[in-house]
């Protein structure tokens, strides 16, 4: 049969360059920035509390009770939160683009909130309090409604323009997304027993973050990092025409179903926590995709480790630009993101993803 | 053992009929060119054969069915080369060829350093080396179809599947492509099957030449036996004088009345 040799010396240096692998250099470089976001997200607030008492904290060191109690209920989960959330989106846009072959896809653009939100507060409207085999409804009924909106989007996007072009997909996303966020509002407005609720789920919680939202959230996010990461390799392989990914054996359809599945599920659950958040999920993978490279092996790893150091030093920034008032989050993402995302659309005009 | 049968095959999309009833049998090593006008169904039979599109009928390599086997299976089996592959920007070529290694992979398997090895072999079999980490969008042409190739070889597949192996190439590179695939041929023992525009070079590098029209098929045999003024007059609608040439094949050349 096949008789190309394979030798036994160490593959060329010309050869190994060309593989796609994550460097130990950036891997460095994103737990080194993640580190020292976390560093500034844990000392900016209003109450002033040094590097060391923070350090003492973590060591169980004898320090002042109520800088202690400053700490562990309210800056280190909103740091946590503001990791898991980043972290998500950015790897849910990742997985979103290498899916839908799509540069612009995003998971707010995708009508995934609108959805989680749809979602949720149907749920907190007409069935309070209910849980399915001892889980909270709530965030189920998000997820629900996520999928329900992504893949509107895209058999929407689908049916109108075809998958070529990239700007069909997210106008059906904001089409699904303004349709939602109308029925969201109507339930909103004609069920005022739980509007209080409603509003608390749609804004976000990193304002009042504890530790009970990080529990939350945690398995979905721990499922869906897991699960796209795994598929990185097979990303990659989808870059390829239809007929040549199928003839190379890989189950199309099956890796496209998980990956949706895994990145809406974990965009559902951190819109629980973070309210409307977009473009992270563009910023952040078309930064490493511009400054290290396009293989999914390194965008998806790097994607969750930089976004979560931005959206923790995007959360800082909120806490301070107006002090001691705050910004939503998604003002200072918004500000960002919205000409980067111009910049991106201009850009895939000449080469498509 | 790499020999494919196919039996009363028939292929139709969306209830519209593209290939009918065809019976083709191409045996181990040899290299078949389908040809024919536009529309014949060419690069339908690869498809089916590959299984990347439905079929009525049976079709057999080395004796199993390929409706029988995972997708997996066939892969490792058959290895396609597109009219116009994907070439997706900012991809390098060596980790385009490393694709290749998928058909061996578990569904989120990682790739060996044999895999590693095989893809380095079949990058300097083709002489890429210096290539193996530019762009895929920074390659000319000639470079593209081989980095290709590279790809399709690294599947380790008996047989491969080309579907116009030469569009968009000019003369000089549509001998050395088909002079590539044919000393590879001869040295991993492939069995080729290739849809092919030019007749001149179908008849000068396939050992048979299988004549498709409306799907079905017309003649099969040497160049000498298909290429024929008459036929290609009926089936091409073309002016066209055929000449055989001692020893270097049949030329068929378009003529002006």
């Amino acid at each position: 049969m096949l008789s190309i040799k394979v030798g036994a010396a160490a593959v060329p240096p010309a050869v190994l360059a060309g593989m796609p692998r994550l460097r130990w250099g950036w891997a460095g470089a994103g737990l080194l920035a993640l580190a020292a976001s976390c560093g500034v997200g844990v000392l900016v607030g209003p109450v002033h509390i040094g590097v060391g008492t923070v350090v003492q904290t973590l060591v169980g060191g004898a320090v002042d009770p109520g800088q202690a109690n400053i700490l562990w209920s309210l800056r280190f989960p909103r740091v946590v939160l503001g990791v898991l959330v980043g972290g998500t989106l950015a790897i849910a846009g990742a997985a979103y683009q290498g899916v839908f072959r799509n540069p612009l896809a995003d998971p707010y653009l995708l009508g995934a909130a609108a959805g989680a939100n749809l979602g949720a507060t149907l749920a907190i409207a007409f069935a309070p309090g209910t849980s399915v085999l001892g889980v909270n409804v709530v965030p189920l009924a998000a997820f629900v409604g996520a999928g329900a909106a992504v893949s509107g989007a895209y058999a929407l996007g689908r049916s109108v323009t075809g998958l070529r072009s990239a700007t069909g997909l997210i106008l059906a996303g904001v089409a699904i997304a303004a349709f939602f966020n109308s029925i969201q509002s109507y339930v909103q407005q004609t069920q005022t027993s739980s509007i209080r609720q409603v509003y608390s789920w749609i804004l976000g919680r990193l304002v009042t973050a504890g530790w009970d939202d990080v529990l939350l959230i945690l398995p979905y996010v721990l499922l869906s990092v897991v699960a796209i990461y795994l598929h990185r390799r097979l990303l990659d392989a989808l870059t390829l025409g239809e007929d040549e990914v199928t003839s190379l054996g890989i189950p199309v359809r099956r890796v496209r179903l998980i990956v949706v599945v895994a990145a809406t599920l974990g965009t559902a659950a951190v819109v629980a926590v973070g309210g409307t958040i977009a473009f992270v999920g563009i910023i952040v993978p078309h930064t490493i995709r511009l400054l290290v490279g396009r293989s999914y092996r390194v965008v998806i790893p790097l994607s969750v480790l930089f976004g979560a150091a931005f959206l923790v030093l995007a959360d800082a920034a909120a806490r301070t630009v107006v002090a001691p008032a705050e910004l939503p989050i998604g003002v200072i993402t918004a500000f960002l993101g919205a000409p980067f995302f111009i910049a991106v659309m201009r850009s895939t005009r000449a080469a498509a993803l | 053992m790499s020999d494919i049968v196919l039996a009363g095959v028939s292929v139709a999309y969306d209830g519209e009929p593209v290939v009918r009833d065809l019976d083709l049998t191409v045996a181990s090593g040899e290299w078949l060119a389908l040809i024919g006008p536009n529309g014949a169904g060419k690069t339908t039979i690869l498809r089916a054969i590959a299984r990347l599109v439905s079929f009525r009928g049976e079709i057999r390599i080395g004796g199993r069915a390929v409706t029988e086997l995972s997708s997996r299976d066939v892969a490792r089996k058959v290895a396609v080369l597109v009219q116009e592959p994907q070439m997706p920007a900012g991809m390098t070529v060596a980790q385009y060829v490393l694709l290749g290694r998928a058909p061996h992979l578990g569904y989120l398997g990682k790739e060996s350093s044999r895999d590693r090895r095989i893809v380095r072999d079949v990058v300097r079999r083709l002489a890429l080396e210096e290539l193996a980490s530019r762009p895929l969008d920074r390659l000319s042409g000639g470079e593209r179809q081989r980095a290709a190739i590279a790809r399709a070889l690294a599947q380790q597949a008996p047989v491969l599947l080309i579907d116009e192996p030469t569009s968009s190439l000019d003369v000089g590179r549509q001998q050395s492509v088909l002079e590539l695939i044919d000393q590879l041929r001869k040295e991993q023992e492939l069995t080729v099957i290739a849809a092919m525009h030019e007749l001149t070079l179908a008849g000068q590098y396939a050992d048979r030449l299988a004549l498709l029209v409306g799907g079905r098929l017309a003649a099969i045999g040497s160049a000498a036996e298909v290429l024929t003024e008459p036929a290609i007059a009926e089936h091409y609608r073309a002016q066209v004088k055929v000449i055989q040439m001692n020893g270097s094949g049949t030329a068929v050349v378009p003529v002006r009345n």
